[in-house]
């Protein structure tokens, strides 16, 4: 893919050339974050509630070795098949042996970052498996050939109209229209075709419980739940720090999820899968592709905690702006310039300058995870291993990026205007060559607030 | 070296210290009313509720809303209003189901989920085949949130269960809220005295 070849500043640089789908994207956005403020204050004690799931999560990552082996001896017994991955390529030719052996060449898939990760579709592919995503919104991008732009919202980035124009080339509904209504009941007929047609489903999974065997996924729309319960054989894939130690930890998780995701109380759908149906075959595989060396870098640790809600990447002035595509990784915003540089720090180098560093995402974070901090140190792992001789000019595209931005106006806009022109980049450091006065591109000589307004009304 | 050799060498090799456990902790109650909180919730995500007093109306319930179609329940009272025995069918064949009525353990309040688990199913894919969902609880099974229900739920030796919370939906197309993605269209609550 050409996308790969070109870094984040470059492939914002695109996406801002469309203004008003910037400032579009921009908005749908921050509405969904403050959906997710809105339905957080409701409950009592989220704070403890945040608490609680970082702890929990701070003591599965140092006792990760044992919950593995429970999870692993409960499924066990339970009738699943487990498989160990070590990297994507293990992973794929998992899944793919599976099918072989059940001779199965088609196959529907739900939600599951993991497959991205490892680029599930395009291997199968290549061995001649035809796969169907259900999620609608990967359903999309999938149609359109793209990878998905948000981990919770795959086609945030496509215009109905854009979507009206593949269902009418793709699933023959009437040209020109895109009336999400209709859309959504076309695509429902076709998936269910898919549905009850395929012998073989892939998902993710949200939660593992170690004391029980059985794991947890969640949907709004019922993908996951018409796939798995429909085919032959499920094949449900997990990063292994999916764990969580017993049932009752899910209390935690299952509140604090969907919130912090979409600002509802709860997805639709929470489905414990503990045991296989009858003549049903149940596989998990377990995925490193490196989590086990990310585990290793107590500075980045904690990145394992995350739980893929998606609320960093909602509420991050730098990604509501140019858009999950400039990311050029699986996992986008925020939390995926964390997690990429980990599987390869020389071509995702450019990830952790894609910030602000303003701590929006850490204060969303249902987990705590302290995202900026994350950022900022791998910026100095990345200049200290050579990887960026580069580094000023992705600090200097980015703070070009940052002042010709409005997002301000959401988060540090509210500080003022000196915010603006010193900060977020308070922190002086040599690694972070644009703290220097006489390395600042200019700044805009209109206030903040009358530059706002003059190009947004 | 296996990869499950090796990853699990590689995890005990790099996970730091052991972190206690943290105690869990009670959190404080909302001090609502879980049954105006659950009604609250549930009619918020799209779902419809009824009060009834007892099976002869939740028959009516089902002759007024769904005069044609096919109906299925595990329930035997309802075997006179619904197909009963669908359990040994193969599930594809539920594909034309239009309502489908089961009967869940408890809901929640906090987010009007109700905890439904395969025995009360016939079959796992019969709450999310239907057209249409209804979901019998009692009064007095309604919990004020997620804590109090694993603690229900406790060491249950369920094969499957699922937490249903409204019908199915999808807001991927510009963020506009379709009810009916692949599961139901609609969910029914009825709360029985
Ligand atoms: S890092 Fe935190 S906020 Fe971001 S997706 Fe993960 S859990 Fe959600």
């Amino acid at each position: 893919m050409i996308q790969e070849l070109k870094d984040h500043a470059t492939l914002a640089d695109d996406f801002n050339k469309d203004e008003d789908r910037v400032g579009w994207h921009d908005d749908t956005l921050w509405w969904i974050r403050e959906k997710r403020d809105k339905i957080a204050w409701q409950v009592p004690d989220w704070e403890l509630l945040r608490d609680a799931a970082s702890n929990i999560k701070d003591h599965v990552l140092s006792n990760l070795n044992p919950y593995l082996l429970q999870f692993e001896a409960n499924a066990i017994a339970n009738g699943i098949t487990v498989h160990w991955a070590a990297d994507a390529a293990g992973h794929n030719q998992i899944v793919l042996n599976i099918l072989r052996e059940k001779e199965i060449n088609k196959l529907v898939k739900s939600k599951s970052m993991l497959t991205e990760e490892c680029h599930l579709n395009d291997f199968l592919a290549d061995n001649g498996v035809d796969v169907i995503d259900s999620d609608l919104g990967e359903r999309i991008v999938q149609l359109a050939e793209e990878p998905p732009s948000h981990i919770v919202l795959p086609c945030i980035h496509k215009k109905k109209e854009e979507i009206g124009a593949l269902f009418h080339k793709h699933l023959g509904t009437p040209e020109g229209n895109s009336d999400p209504q209709l859309l959504t009941e076309a695509a429902r007929h076709h998936l269910r075709e898919t549905f009850l047609s395929r012998k073989a489903t892939v998902t993710g999974i949200n939660f593992a419980v170690a004391e029980t065997g059985e794991f947890v996924i969640c949907t709004n729309e019922g993908n996951a739940d018409m796939g798995a319960h429909l085919a032959d054989v499920h094949i449900a894939c997990m990063g292994i720090e999916k764990i969580i130690p017993e049932r009752k930890d899910l209390g935690v998780f299952l509140r604090l999820l969907a919130r912090s995701a979409t600002g509802q109380p709860i997805t639709t759908y929470s489905s414990h899968f503990k045991k296989p149906r009858e003549n049903q075959e149940m596989h998990i595989i377990l995925v490193d592709n490196g989590r086990t060396k990310q585990l290793g870098r107590e500075d980045f640790r904690n990145s394992l905690k995350c739980i893929r809600c998606g609320a960093c990447m909602n509420t991050c002035p730098v990604y509501r702006r140019s858009g999950g595509h400039s990311y050029h990784y699986a996992i986008t915003g925020p939390i995926g310039a964390i997690l990429a540089p980990n599987l390869d720090m020389e071509k995702y180098s450019d990830l952790p300058f894609a910030s602000t560093l303003c701590g929006s995402c850490t204060n969303v974070c249902p987990v705590k995870i302290d995202i900026h901090q994350q950022l900022y140190k791998w910026r100095q792992v990345i200049v200290q291993n050579g990887y960026a001789p580069k580094a000023k000019e992705l600090s200097m595209k980015m703070m070009a990026f940052t002042l010709s931005s409005p997002f301000v106006y959401h988060t540090a806009g509210k500080m003022g205007r000196a915010v603006l022109k010193y900060a977020p980049f308070t922190v002086n450091n040599s690694f972070n060559p644009w703290y220097k006065q006489r390395d600042m591109p200019e700044v805009p000589s209109a206030s903040f607030g009358e530059w706002y307004k003059k190009n947004r009304n | 070296m296996s990869s499950r050799a090796q990853i699990l060498a590689a995890v005990l090799a790099n996970q730091p210290t052991i972190l206690p456990m943290p105690a869990f902790q009670p959190f404080s109650p909302t001090g609502e009313n879980s049954f105006d909180k659950f009604v609250a919730t549930a009619k918020g995500i799209g779902s419809s509720v009824y009060f009834l007093s007892g099976i002869a109306q939740v028959k009516q319930l089902i002759y007024t809303n769904f005069s044609a179609g096919r109906i299925i329940s595990p329930i035997e009272e309802l075997s006179d209003v619904a197909e009963f025995d669908f359990a040994d069918l193969d599930a594809h064949t539920l594909e034309d189901v239009e309502l489908g009525v089961f009967k869940a353990h408890f809901g929640v309040a906090e987010n009007s989920a109700l905890w439904v688990t395969e025995d009360l199913l016939g079959k796992r894919v019969s709450p999310f085949i239907c057209q249409h969902l209804m979901l019998l609880v009692n009064k007095t099974d309604i919990l004020q949130n997620m804590h109090q229900a694993y603690d229900r739920i406790g060491a249950a030796n369920y094969d499957f269960g699922t937490f249903i919370a409204g019908p199915s939906k999808t807001a991927d197309i510009e963020q506009s809220l379709v009810l009916g993605a692949h599961g139901p269209r609609s969910l029914a609550v009825v709360i029985l005295d």
